[in-house]
């Protein structure tokens, strides 16, 4: 591996972490999750699998039943109030008081860190509003704000001070599709800079667009870790012909060792597991099937995380 | 692509430090910053719509009393020699104004003032979770116990902040419907304006101080739900209960250990000389109050999983 998954570099390394509802409700079971200090991090995973209670024993808010959690430096929730100055988060979603204007929200966040200087606060909260654009609006209510301006207020919190993590729950959603590509940029920035970015989704695209690693969740457990390309190495190509002799190809095929052969509408597809395409190809030209086109799919991110994590649409419990 | 590209130039852990070490060390300070997020606290509390509403409300009570005494009162013929308790004040209104300030906040103490001493203090812990900002304060870092303080810092704010409204609106109300003039004690003696406006104005703090014990078990239900409305119901509801159980001569034994019982002892300050003896026994039941329900919120505020 890599330099930056060495022991002592991992922005976050939690070890065993459970959490148990109740008597018998595992939301969290045995996760071992390094993230590799200065990486794009992506945590995937269903509804219910378990990524928001992973978040919340991140930041201290709910208390493991079982294992550790260390982040950047400090134990969790031990050393919240030594570390969590150096952390922004979005979590779950804004909140506001919508009574407040939009710098009054955030100059409240401001003045609940401890550590952070009240001479300097008006300056802070100013450039925070400025990196998500709403300088424009700062004045009016949070109330009246969209929920893409609720949106950008919470991530302007989560900026207030140079941070060395950011964790982000959903960050893009409820905004536009400008909006989304700006938060994409800042996160690319920021990475840029050095901030190790935690970024929790489940648009897939935007992962395979930002991220340089990846964990996956289900039903309370770590499926997988890894870099993007590592994840997606682990599904399989697939071979698809376009052919009108389909019955032949799949003979031909059959006889090579391709696996999981199937006639499609207009041809085959197969796991061409241990063959090289061109042997494929040149066979089944050779036993005159007429091919009209030949491909190896590459799996998308998608395909990596149903494969995974399985195609239902039922939330898991 | 491999994760060594994002790999910070500085060192892993080092930006928070170089950010640690450049504005944030002078070593000075002292550690717990309390007053920023106080004062933030306090335009939170009256900032809200609903302070504003609550306070006009208690501003009202002095008007309904003192029209009530002045347009719609037989002249105190029916007073009947020092009755009972509170209604001392009514019959003294009419004949000087500054009475109204004591009489509105007899009226007020025993039920409207907590009711929104009930609101504010129910609301405090169990409003932020309900909104979710109570995890953005915890992830701030705010601290919980630095946040449980500076919560009810601001309630008492509050207490303070009714009781003033109520007796300064009786005071203007008083004034403007009735003489004023020097001031006969309830021990018959007589003192003059300006000892009388500090009288008052201890009073008041007296009022303000025997509503403690409330916010402090408003603070407790509050950190133990994240419904407001249910906390802000359930510390009115104990205001309820106790005035029931303050009705039941029968359980006349754990009267005097209710957190209502020593509320009316403010009246003790309209004597001369000033016996100070259940004044005192009602700060300490609030301070016994506070302690007890303060380190029950504590425990449950520093141990509770925010899922909201």
């Amino acid at each position: 591996m890599t330099a930056s998954t060495a022991v002592g570099t991992a922005a976050i390394r939690t070890e065993g972490l459970s959490k148990r509802y109740g008597r018998d409700r595992l939301a969290v079971d045995g996760l071992d999750l390094i993230v590799p200090a200065g990486s794009v991090f992506g945590f995937l995973g269903p509804n219910g699998s378990g990524k928001t209670t992973t978040i919340r024993m991140l930041l201290g808010l709910i208390r493991p039943t079982g294992g550790s959690v260390t982040l950047l430096d400090g134990p969790m929730p031990g050393a919240v109030g030594r570390v969590l100055p150096r952390v922004g988060a979005l979590i779950e979603g804004p909140a506001h008081y919508g009574f407040l204007t939009g710098r009054q929200n955030l100059d409240r966040l401001d003045a609940a860190d401890p550590t952070s200087d009240p001479r300097t606060r008006d300056a802070r909260v100013d450039e925070a509003l400025a990196k998500v654009g709403l300088t424009a609006v700062a004045g009016r209510k949070a109330r009246a704000y969209s929920l893409g301006m609720k949106q950008r207020l919470g991530i302007a919190s989560a900026l207030l001070r140079p941070r060395d993590l950011l964790v982000l729950d959903e960050p893009t959603n409820g905004l536009d599709p400008q909006g989304m590509r700006e938060i994409r940029t800042l996160i690319r920035e920021l990475a840029a800079d050095g901030t190790t970015v935690f970024l929790s989704s489940h648009l897939l695209d935007e992962i395979e667009q930002v991220c340089t690693d990846v964990a996956v969740m289900s039903h309370g457990r770590l499926i997988t870790q890894g870099t993007v390309e590592s994840l997606r190495a682990g599904t399989r190509a697939r071979l698809v012909v376009t052919t009108p002799d389909a019955e032949a190809a799949v003979v031909v095929l059959g006889r090579l060792g391709a696996s999981d052969i199937v006639t499609t509408r207009d041809g085959v597809e197969a796991d061409p597991a241990p063959l090289e395409p061109d042997e494929v190809c040149a066979a089944l030209v050779r036993a005159d099937v007429r091919v009209r086109s030949f491909t190896l799919a590459r799996p998308s991110l998608e395909d990596a995380f149903v494969a995974l994590t399985g195609e239902g649409f039922d939330v898991t419990d | 692509m491999s994760p060594t590209d994002a790999l910070p130039k500085t060192g892993v852990l080092s930006p928070a430090f170089r950010y640690s070490a450049d504005k944030e060390a002078f070593g000075s300070e002292r550690p717990p910053r309390l007053r920023g997020l106080t004062r933030s606290e306090l335009r939170l509390v009256f900032l809200r719509p609903r302070t504003a509403a609550m306070l006009g409300f208690l501003a009202f009570v002095p008007v309904m009393l003192g029209v009530a005494l002045r347009y719609f009162h037989d002249g105190g013929s029916s007073g009947g020699g020092g009755g009972g308790g509170s209604m001392d004040f009514v019959n003294q209104v009419t004949g000087n104004g500054l009475f109204l300030v004591f009489a509105s906040l007899a009226a007020a103490l025993p039920f409207f003032l907590p009711m929104t001493v009930g609101v504010v203090a129910g609301d405090s812990i169990a409003g932020e979770a309900h909104a979710g900002t109570l995890r953005y304060l915890l992830v701030a870092p705010a601290g919980r116990t630095r946040l449980l303080l500076v919560k009810f810092a601001g309630v008492l704010a509050f207490c303070l902040a009714a009781t003033l409204t109520v007796a300064v609106s009786a005071l203007v109300v008083g004034a403007a419907l009735f003489p004023m003039g020097d001031v006969p004690l309830l021990t018959g003696d007589t003192i003059s304006m300006g000892e009388a406006s500090w009288r008052a104005l201890l009073i008041a703090l007296c009022v303000a101080a025997s509503l403690v014990g409330l916010a402090a078990i408003g603070l407790f239900v509050s950190t133990l739900t994240t419904v407001p409305v249910a906390a802000m119901a359930t510390t009115v509801g104990v205001v309820i209960v106790t005035a029931i159980l303050t009705g039941i001569p029968q359980l006349s034994a754990i009267h005097p250990w209710l957190f209502t019982d020593g509320w009316m002892s403010f009246g003790d300050l309209l004597r001369s000389p000033i016996p100070t003896d259940e004044i005192i026994r009602n700060l300490g039941v609030q301070t016994a109050y506070t302690a007890i329900f303060g380190a029950a919120a504590w425990a449950r505020m520093t141990e509770r999983d925010i899922t909201t």
